[in-house]
């Protein structure tokens, strides 16, 4: 990064006013903003949701909605952006910048081909003609890294996988060989393993381009990994920006060092996270003074009264009073932020003296496809889990780790259902499911509860939070007055007022309407509480606070949990023992610790070396295992390892050791401490 | 099932009912109603039977308030009697007819199955059986069983089309997550009918409700008009207005009177269901758009209730009211 390289894009004093609705004040979602790109560098903007990130970016190119008004200087090599006609701005989108979105399913038109949008593209630009705009779309393609690019030019959109999509989004987006990308969120949708792909793929479209790269992100990780450089914005504006090993080893402003402190690691072993308290502001009506002042420990009264500019020197900047005294001291996050103690886990020896919990062996589910819209018959089955072994003891975290498709909901949702299974055995306490009377399962569904992914969904919008939180009770006929007790209790547990019993789901953040769905799962006392995902919607700093929540309450109640997630870093950081999902079935489990550092399953090694480390040095020293392509589809039973499609290691071995992946599949040997469903896990 | 219904959504849900003023006010004037329809035929001593010839089709006097009709009935007490019989028809038809499709369509599309197809093909049943045909048939065994079975067949022919809308929302509800949970949680599902499905249909019932009052008093006079219901010498409100159509031009106080009555009878009812449907959902306030007349209603509202320092306001009042 030579700061001699000329500005490409500079953006000056950027303003975004949303008229305000209902005749409620103006929001102001981008409050002065100053970026500077230069060429062919990457420049990362991370942010929570609601800081201004993508409305920046989206202003930009001119793609805001009506109800928007933008202020201030958007100029590309010397020319403003910012008033220029429509027809203008057209010539220079997909021209000079191109965009990649966040989600690839609603960017491409579901009615044309594939190679047809490509084209279009090209020929919007550049005077070609159809064959000639055709045979690039097929070098795009092929560039991006989608196998067969003659057959993928006449896919529909709705054939590709979620991963593909996006490069073929990258392909249309760099089809005029653009100055600047601007990718806005581009792997948030995605799996982490399709994650690192497309991260790939952006790199090398850079690289073949020499685009400037514009990487908008919530992720730390991805930020770290991709950027030269780095904006953090909070409440609209940016608070700091630094070269990206500067930023991350020596932030000069509170917010970045909290977010830093706050995302859980790959690398790093539990211990209580580093919460940022209280919420983002509503930018309508912003008071005086630094907007992250009811937040910052740091804040004093000289905050409150006028907001600090952006200042510092040699390109590392920082919107902070106390930026110099960061700057001297280097604070660790923990030093800063007050930490909640966690009171200390008991951590028994010998796990198999412990009661078991939960018990899941050679666990089935399939689903028919149905075809024919009159009579409906099977042409098929899907398998989404097919042999799945589970095993939580008392006091345990088990996290249930796998990408999208590969049966986590199916099995969840069968472990939930409390009824036979298709094939294999579910024991909840001690009790096959199989063999249970109606009532006995009534009475059981009082050890088993979930909480859910989204915390909006899964709280009834019409039912006032006190109500939502008796459910459980009322289900399990508790009397009235020991529910009306025990909610102001439940409430103060998971950090909320007794006296919001009153108020609905709505007037809660996402962070306290995730607290509420713990409420109500804790009401009845569970051994066993089932987390889907309970923090992948949320944002980071969010996230911290109910993850120590999660690992106070664990300790205090004696409670198991089913960790669901597909966020590697949260599971190393909560949970005691892992169970990795590969295509309906477990392919390694063990200790958490011995997993992570050690895996055995190439699976688990993938999945791993994908997921990037909000740290660049360590980022830059890693060896990444990319796995080619998507995992295949469960309409058919593969003979042999599922996992021989993509695997790096069948790739090495010889003909002997192939034959036998691809005719014996691997058993997981449930009974050792760690174990893996591979015939060569062992070296 | 009622019985244990939630008391505090029903608390919140009350006091957000009585703090609307759409609702008190149609509320009163709901009341005033049915105290003019059974109260105020003492008022005059004339009967709704009774005939003076010596006034036929006579404008509103001191002697017939509002006026004769043809043969000399008096138009007020007429018009009492009317809607004595109206106010309870269009309030039972309509909460009969939206009680069984909510119940009909809710657990047709929550049980789904076997359940849905018995239920679906009996609302289609119903939906393309005519129903004159199936009411001349009945009507001579009802014909003495007053006015209540009048109620229950008005009812059963107004319910079907609700009853398929609202199958069609539980079938979306039912995949709700917090349906899932309340499922996982062992909650029965006719209490998650209850409570989570059936107050997520709540606005569009509601709607529903308030229309079919005003359908049910203008359906029982095409009842009527086929023998069968208010028979004369009684009279509705519909067979009043459905008689002083013709003579509205020429004999206004035969048609207006009776007219006038409905139209604030539904409108009443149209303000009650309002702010029921407002009441019912918490994010009323917050998520609708309200036109340039409610927002200066909500502005005054506001700094009324500014004055008295009201709490729980939410915070959109308290920006009218500073705006």
């Amino acid at each position: 990064m030579t700061t001699t390289a000329t500005e490409l894009l500079t953006v000056r004093d950027l303003r975004v006013d949303f008229a305000g609705a209902r005749g409620r004040g103006t929001v102001t979602a981008v409050r002065g903003v100053d970026l500077t790109l230069r060429r062919g560098e990457t420049l990362g903007i991370v942010g929570e949701s609601g800081s201004g990130k993508s409305v920046t970016a989206l202003s930009v190119l001119g793609l805001l909605p009506g109800t928007a008004a933008v202020h201030g200087s958007v100029t590309l090599d010397g020319r403003e952006l910012i008033g220029l006609p429509p027809g203008e701005l057209t010539r220079i989108r997909g021209r000079r910048i191109a965009m990649v979105f966040q989600d690839p399913l609603s960017a491409f038109t579901p009615v044309y081909r594939i190679g047809d949008q490509i084209a279009e593209a090209v020929r919007a630009h550049q005077k070609t003609d159809k064959t000639a705009a055709r045979r690039r779309a097929a070098e795009l393609l092929d560039l991006v890294g989608i196998p067969d690019p003659q057959r993928a030019l006449d896919s529909f959109p709705h054939e590709f996988s979620g991963g593909m999509r996006q490069r073929a989004m990258i392909a249309m987006a760099v089809a005029n060989e653009p100055d600047i990308l601007l990718a806005d969120e581009p792997t948030t949708a995605l799996d982490v393993t399709i994650q690192a792909q497309v991260l790939d793929v952006l790199r090398t479209a850079q690289r073949e381009t020499g685009a400037a790269l514009v990487l908008v992100s919530h992720d730390l990780g991805v930020i770290a990994q991709m950027a030269d450089r780095v904006a953090v914005m909070y409440a609209g504006r940016v608070v700091e920006t630094a070269p990206v090993d500067e930023l991350f080893g020596a932030p000069r402003h509170p917010y970045t060092l909290g977010l830093i402190g706050a995302v859980p690691r790959l690398d790093r072993d539990g211990g209580p996270l580093v919460p940022i308290p209280g919420n983002p502001p509503a930018l309508v009506d912003l008071p005086p003074g630094c907007p992250f002042a009811p937040r910052c420990p740091l804040a004093g009264d000289d905050c409150r009264t006028a907001e600090p500019p952006l200042t510092g020197s040699d390109g590392h900047q920082a919107a902070c009073l106390r930026a110099d005294r960061l700057a001297a001291e280097r604070p660790a996050p923990a030093d800063v932020y007050p930490v909640p103690p966690l009171p200390p886990a008991a951590r028994p020896v010998d796990r198999s003296r412990l009661p078991q919990v939960l018990r899941v062996t050679g666990l089935a589910k399939t689903f028919p496809v149905l075809k024919g819209t009159v009579v409906k018959r099977k042409v098929g089955e899907v398998y989404a889990v097919d042999g799945v072994h589970l095993d939580i003891r008392r006091g345990e975290t088990l996290g249930l780790v796998g990408e999208s498709g590969s049966g986590k909901s199916t099995t969840l949702f069968e472990i939930l259902g409390l009824t036979a299974p298709e094939a294999g055995r579910i024991e909840l306490l001690g009790q096959d499911t199989a063999a249970l009377s109606r009532e006995a399962v009534h009475r059981l569904r009082a050890q088993l509860q979930i909480v859910f992914q989204d915390p909006m969904a899964s709280l009834d919008p019409r039912l006032p939070i006190g109500d939502i939180i008796a459910e459980p009770l009322q289900a399990q006929r508790a009397p009235r007055e020991r529910i009306a007790a025990l909610i102001p209790e439940l409430l103060t547990k998971v950090g909320l007022e007794p006296a919001h019993a009153a108020r609905y789901p709505h007037e809660f953040s996402g962070g306290q309407r995730q607290r509420v769905s713990i409420a109500r799962a804790l009401a009845v006392s569970p051994q066993l509480l089932v987390l889907d995902e309970p923090v992948s919607a949320l944002d980071v700093s969010i996230q911290a606070g109910v993850l120590n929540l999660l690992q106070e309450l664990k300790a205090t109640l004696d409670l198991s949990y089913l960790f669901v997630s597909h966020d590697l870093s949260v599971i190393r950081h909560l949970a005691d023992r892992v169970s990795v999902m590969y295509l309906g079935r477990t392919v390694e489990q063990g200790p958490v610790a011995e997993v992570f550092t050690t895996a055995r399953h190439p699976y688990t090694r993938a999945l791993l070396s994908a997921v990037p480390l909000p740290d660049p040095a360590a980022e830059r020293g890693r060896t990444r295992i990319l796995l080619p392509g998507d995992p295949p589809s469960p309409t058919s039973r593969p003979v042999g390892c599922a996992f021989r499609t993509r695997c790096p290691l069948y790739a090495t071995l010889g003909g002997e050791q192939r034959s036998r992946c691809e005719q014996q599949a691997p058993a997981l040997d449930t009974a050792a401490e760690h174990g893996a469903a591979c015939h060569w896990g062992g070296e | 099932m009622a019985g244990d219904a939630p008391r505090s959504r029903g608390r919140l849900v009350l006091a957000r009912l009585l703090a609307s003023p759409g609702v008190v006010i149609g509320g009163g004037i709901v009341v005033l109603l049915f105290l003019l329809a059974f109260v105020g035929p003492y008022l005059t001593h004339w009967k709704y039977t009774d005939i003076d010839y010596t006034a036929l089709r006579q404008p509103p006097s001191a002697q017939h308030w509002f006026g004769t009709a043809g043969l000399g009935q008096d138009v007020y007490a007429q018009t009492l009697r009317g809607l004595q019989k109206s106010l309870i028809i269009g309030l039972l038809v309509a909460l009969l007819s939206t009680c069984l499709a909510g119940l009909v369509g809710a657990c047709a599309g929550y049980f789904g199955g076997w359940t849905d197809r018995l239920l679906i093909f009996f609302v289609d049943l119903m939906l393309v059986f005519p129903s004159f045909l199936i009411i001349t048939i009945v009507s001579p065994r009802l014909k003495n069983s007053g006015w209540l079975a009048f109620v229950v067949l008005l009812a059963a022919f107004n319910w079907m089309i609700t009853a398929r809308v609202v199958r069609s929302m539980t079938i979306s509800l039912k995949e709700r997550e917090f349906v899932r949970a309340a499922r996982f949680m062992g909650v029965r599902p006719l209490r998650i009918i209850w409570r989570h499905i059936l107050p997520n249909c709540a606005s569009y019932l509601i709607v529903d409700a308030t229309i079919a009052v005003g359908a049910a008093v203008m359906n029982e006079t095409m009842l009527s008009y086929f023998g069968f219901g208010v028979q004369p010498p009684d009279v509705s409100l519909g067979t009043l207005i459905a008689d002083g159509t013709d003579s509205a031009p020429t004999y206004p106080w035969m048609f207006y009177f009776a007219a006038g009555l409905l139209v604030l009878f539904v409108l009443a009812v149209n303000l009650v269901g309002d702010g029921l449907r407002d009441a019912l959902d918490p994010t009323a306030a917050a998520g609708r758009r309200p036109s340039r007349r409610t927002l200066r209603a909500l502005r005054r509202r506001a700094a009324a209730t500014a004055a008295v320092g009201s709490r729980g306001t939410p915070p959109a009042l308290d920006a009218e009211g500073t705006a």
